[in-house]
């Protein structure tokens, strides 16, 4: 389920880690997802535990979204599982969460109504990808040739805090 | 998966104690256990997410389910909450608009 590849780009000739994770498209497989990948990022002493905290739940924000659109196209146990990738290099992780799904376009996500607007309570869901975009430094959405790749960018040290 | 739900009372307050990591995986059990204290006729009530480890928009979904629910019935839904790291969500959602959210369950009663 892990394997390491050679870094091409890094300037170090240090080995870059990359932590694969194949999991079946189940809900129960979200807390061995943020366990791993936190564990992986919490080797580089710059992320504090508050930036940790921010993967974790970006992390688990994505790869539930993964399994959601897993499960709407082949339903039960017949889903392929989602793939999680996730390397760490100088104050820098990359995640990125592969599905097999029908595809998604964050563009199409309704706003919700303002907090102070009684209309608020009408909406349960809906928080996933706000709270991605809110917490990582970058993310992009990516038609694969088999459905979504979220990546998202997770700096050490961010300048701006949760806003 | 490790979710622990307390239920208790405090001056007429409904107090459920929530513990544990509450995800997609787990909100289920907490959204039934809500929807079964209002369906019991409680409609005040108190969430203590003091022992709770991590919470996803999944979770604040089923609060914001709930607290819809306990107002249509002339209710309340206050939650205590002191942990940064699950406030922190809070605000960055904009829901410490929506929620009165407090340090112990005895303040949250005091001011229901």
């Amino acid at each position: 389920m892990t394997r390491s590849e050679r870094g091409t780009s890094d300037h170090s000739a240090a080995t870059r880690e990359i932590v694969e994770l194949e999991l079946p498209a189940r809900p129960d497989v979200l807390a061995l997802a943020r366990l791993v990948v936190a564990g992986l990022v919490s080797g580089d002493p710059d992320f504090t535990d508050e930036r940790l905290d921010d993967l974790r739940l970006a992390v688990s924000e994505a790869c539930t979204n993964a399994i959601e659109a897993q499960q709407r196209a082949a339903p039960g146990r017949s889903a392929p599982p989602i793939t999680v990738r996730c390397w760490v290099s100088a104050g820098r992780a990359e995640v990125e969460i592969h599905d097999n799904g029908t595809g998604f376009d964050p563009r199409a996500l309704a706003p919700h109504p303002p907090v102070t607007d009684p209309a608020r309570l009408d909406f349960e869901g809906g928080l996933g990808i706000p709270l991605i975009r809110l917490l990582s430094d970058n993310v992009e959405f990516r038609p694969s040739h088999s459905g979504t790749i979220v990546a998202m960018t997770f700096e050490a040290r961010r300048a701006r805090s949760g806003q | 998966m490790d979710l622990r739900l307390d239920v208790s009372e405090r001056d007429g307050w409904a107090v459920l104690a929530v513990g544990g990591e509450v995800d997609v995986a787990t909100a289920p059990r907490l959204r039934e256990k809500l929807i079964e204290l209002v369906n019991d006729g409680h409609h005040q009530i108190v969430v203590d997410l003091g022992a709770v480890e991590f919470l996803d928009s999944t979770g604040l979904g089923v609060l914001v389910g709930a607290l819809k629910r306990v107002r249509t019935h002339d209710g309340d839904l206050a939650l205590v909450c002191t942990e940064s790291r699950v406030l922190k969500i809070f605000e960055i959602t904009g829901l410490t608009k929506v929620f009165a959210i407090h340090g112990s369950v005895d303040e949250a009663v005091a001011a229901g």
